[in-house]
């Protein structure tokens, strides 16, 4: 089974999807994840996933998992680059990825989480 | 490409959605209309392996009128479905899942039947036409 790797570049932590995942492989990647922002102290998640060609109901069940155990841990996510094709499919399937960030491309991903990242830093209560 | 997958392994749904992409594009289908039925496939071989205890994925081109389409066949030999309109509606599960993976990939293909029978198993039939 191919794992995952996660990147960090300051207080993010990124991840690309480009192989076909196998359910445990999705499944290891949520529990990667929760081990790499306790361990990093990482605020936010980016998760790439422009090379997925389908999202099941697994996988985004495995996006909705992230999310959840992400903000849980003090973390933002955001999922970025899905393929219009996909997104179609999804919400067809019945998904609509609810709590769960996202935006159309690394760029517009990495806006996002910054804004959450000042948001909370003028939040006193965060 | 033979004309039986077997789903016996997780890595058997990985195959199966591969497979399926390449006969969606064989029939010149969009990409949506490939997604659709690989994103399907994907549901229902899931289901022919965690509920159904493993089976098999068969798949046949078919004519109608001027019009190909890809048939699937998911069979499996497991406990059967006692009760096939409760099983077919949104958000109902017996296993942990979304409950999305019958219901769900009936919307994305346009023909769906599904035959099962309580302690001999579970043949769920799609085809979408190109």
């Amino acid at each position: 089974m191919t794992r995952i790797p996660i990147l960090q570049m300051g207080d993010c932590l990124l991840v690309t999807i480009q192989v076909d995942l196998q359910d445990r492989a999705a499944v290891s990647l949520q529990d990667d994840l929760a081990n790499k922002i306790e361990s990093s102290g990482a605020r936010s998640v980016l998760i790439d996933i422009s090379a997925l060609e389908i999202v099941d109901s697994f996988i985004g069940r495995m996006l909705a998992g992230i999310s959840g155990i992400a903000r849980v841990l003090d973390a933002a996510t955001v999922v970025v680059g899905m393929q219009p094709a996909v997104a179609i499919t999804l919400v067809e399937l019945g998904l609509s990825l609810h709590g769960v960030r996202t935006a159309l491309n690394v760029e517009r991903g990495m806006r996002l989480l910054r804004l959450a990242g000042e948001e909370r830093a003028l939040d006193p209560d965060a | 490409m033979p004309d039986v997958f077997e789903l016996r392994v997780e890595a058997d749904v990985v195959t199966c959605r591969q497979a399926v992409r390449g006969l969606a594009q064989g029939l010149r289908f969009s990409l949506v209309d490939q997604t659709r039925m690989i994103t399907a496939a994907s549901e229902l071989a899931r289901n022919t392996l965690v509920y159904g205890g493993g089976g098999q994925m068969r798949w046949a081109i078919v004519q109608r009128d001027t019009r190909s389409g890809l048939r699937l066949d998911f069979e499996d030999h497991g406990q059967g479905i006692p009760d096939i309109a409760l099983a077919l509606t949104d958000g109902w599960t017996s296993g942990g899942g979304m409950g999305l993976g019958l219901s769900g990939s009936k919307r994305l293909v346009h023909d769906f039947a599904i035959r099962s029978v309580v302690g001999e198993g579970t043949c769920v039939t799609i085809t979408r036409w190109a």
